[in-house]
């Protein structure tokens, strides 16, 4: 009970990761049908800009973080101006493979820039651990991770149900057509949805780094297809599909590596993959919606 | 108040539009009827600009908008109910008409225009909560209307309107499309309803194959021996 208790909350932890960087691939797939296979190497930039902001400028922790939201938000819209956008009407098979380019691209030129090294976070939150019934542990980075996680959670929300964009969002995800006779500038959109998830993405890599330290230019390839099955999982496309996969996927690997399976850690995501994709493609939200004609 | 000087379109290879020109006075209802494929709903997306023509010219109001982006000539004042109306149909009745006014940032207005609609279609305001995609088809047809009317168009495309409709339905929506021409919004109606469209009409063009074959007064061309034959039944 003790050691399911203890991975429930490293699983949560880990989960929340999952869960941001699986917002942005759910987000770009409900407005260009796209998987974006370069959203785990937004990720890893967004680290590195964490790592920058604090190792080198000597940030604390928040303003560290909302720079590299901020710099992560750009670099997702300039990918998405000059990668996919002349790639729109082209067959999506196009689209994908110019994604895995631009992964590749991240990836390697990253490495030419910083080195492949593996770098170290500073401790910008000196670890606190905190005792709970009992020898349950709990740590200030932890509860970090969680409170950052929902507090970015709720403001999504609100963004994608109460704001023009939002709303602007949900109409082109739909129907782009029928968007762009009610006034809205599709490529805008489209262009902010990037931003949006690759913000998200990036706030899930400084959390990383605080709370694993160390940070290197491949970092993201393993989160990145972990938060593609947890999308999946959820139902791609659909928001609180991608939260609830990627707390699922975080809590399933804690509880695997907490009972001595960790060597299977990573086989365990892609076999959910596998199963959800033959049970149920749509995923755990996802339903076909009927409409009338 | 809308001319269409000799537009051709092109899909691909495809030339599904030869040389169409058009013309819609202020205060008017115009309609286009043809056959399925001859080119009408490609006139109407062209005119707001989500089809670029390769040539010819559109003129509102005066000025050129052939080209133009979609949303610049929606704010305009020109604007679309699509054919299969195309409503949002994961989102609420009222989120639907909000959208109809995306370009609207004064929020009292907004209100106002969506009072309007509700007491054009009380039924709507009757499942303003409702998701868009419960509606029935009647209801669905005047969501996509009151949608379109929440930008205050001051011309209206509509294209099909009657498409899928019970016939008492049909006869209501046009008893609406009347009663919006009759308060001050021009229409250009497409349909393949003729008889219904040319009785509300007051001028008509019979599109074929991309090309304008007739044009002339409404209650002529329901008179007319060749309408009759291919589109009336007899």
């Amino acid at each position: 009970m003790e050691v399911f208790l203890q991975q429930l909350i490293n699983g949560i932890s880990l989960g929340s990761i999952y869960a941001l960087i699986a917002l942005g691939y759910t987000m770009v797939y409900g407005i260009v049908q796209l998987i974006n296979f370069a959203h785990g190497d937004v990720y890893m930039v967004g680290a590195y800009l964490g790592f920058f902001a604090t190792a080198i400028l000597g940030w604390p922790f928040l303003p560290a973080l909302l720079l590299s939201m901020v710099v992560c938000a750009i670099l997702g819209m300039v990918i998405e101006k000059l990668a996919y956008t002349p790639l729109r009407n082209a067959p999506r098979i196009a689209a994908l493979i110019t994604a895995i380019g631009v992964s590749l691209f991240l990836e390697y030129g990253m490495m030419l820039l910083v080195t492949p090294q593996v770098r170290t976070f500073p401790q910008v939150l000196p670890e606190v651990q905190y005792k709970l019934l009992g020898n349950l542990v709990i740590t200030n980075r932890q509860i970090i991770i969680l409170v950052v996680t929902i507090a970015l959670m709720l403001l999504l929300q609100y963004i994608v149900h109460k704001t023009k964009i939002g709303k602007a969002m949900r109409a082109v995800s739909h129907d782009k057509q029928a968007a762009q006779l009610m006034g809205i500038n599709v490529n805008k959109t489209i262009s902010a949805t990037f931003a949006i998830g690759s913000a998200l993405a990036a706030a899930a890599g400084v959390l990383v780094g605080i709370y694993y330290n160390a940070i290197n230019p491949l970092m993201g390839i393993m989160p990145g297809l972990k938060a593609f099955v947890a999308a999946v999982l959820g139902g791609i496309g659909i928001i609180p599909g991608a939260m609830t996969g990627g707390f699922l996927l975080g809590i399933v690997e804690a509880m695997v590596s907490g009972y001595g399976k960790s060597l299977y850690r990573d086989p365990v995501a892609f076999v959910i993959l596998i199963i959800i994709l033959i049970v149920k493609p749509a995923g755990l939200f996802g339903k076909n919606v009927r409409e009338k004609v | 108040m809308l001319k269409v000087e000799d537009v051709h379109v092109y899909y691909g290879a495809i030339h599904a539009i030869k040389g169409i020109s058009l013309e819609v006075p202020q205060g008017q209802i115009v309609t286009l009827i043809g056959a399925n494929g001859a080119g009408k709903t490609s006139t109407l997306n062209t005119i707001c600009g989500l089809i670029k023509p390769k040539s010819g010219r559109i003129t509102f109001e005066g000025k050129d908008i052939t080209g133009m982006a979609t949303p610049e000539i929606v704010k305009m004042g020109l604007t679309q109910v699509p054919e299969g109306r195309r409503i949002f149909a994961n989102m609420p009745v009222y989120e639907n008409l909000e959208l109809g006014a995306f370009l609207n940032k004064n929020k009292k207005e907004v209100a106002e225009a969506m009072e309007n609609v509700y007491t054009r279609f009380p039924r709507l305001r009757e499942r303003k909560n409702q998701l868009a995609g419960s509606l029935s088809g009647g209801e669905q047809q005047m969501l996509a209307m009151g949608r379109a009317l929440m930008s205050k168009p001051r011309l209206l495309l509509l294209d099909e309107p009657s498409m899928g409709l019970s016939p008492i339905l049909v006869k209501e929506i046009f008893s609406i499309i009347k009663e919006l021409n009759e308060q001050g919004t021009t229409i250009l109606l497409v349909e393949q309803n003729a008889k219904m469209a040319l009785s509300i009409a007051h001028r008509g063009y019979v599109v074929e194959t991309g090309r304008i074959v007739l044009a002339g007064d409404a209650k002529e061309l329901l008179e007319s021996p060749e309408v009759k034959r291919a589109y009336l039944g007899g």
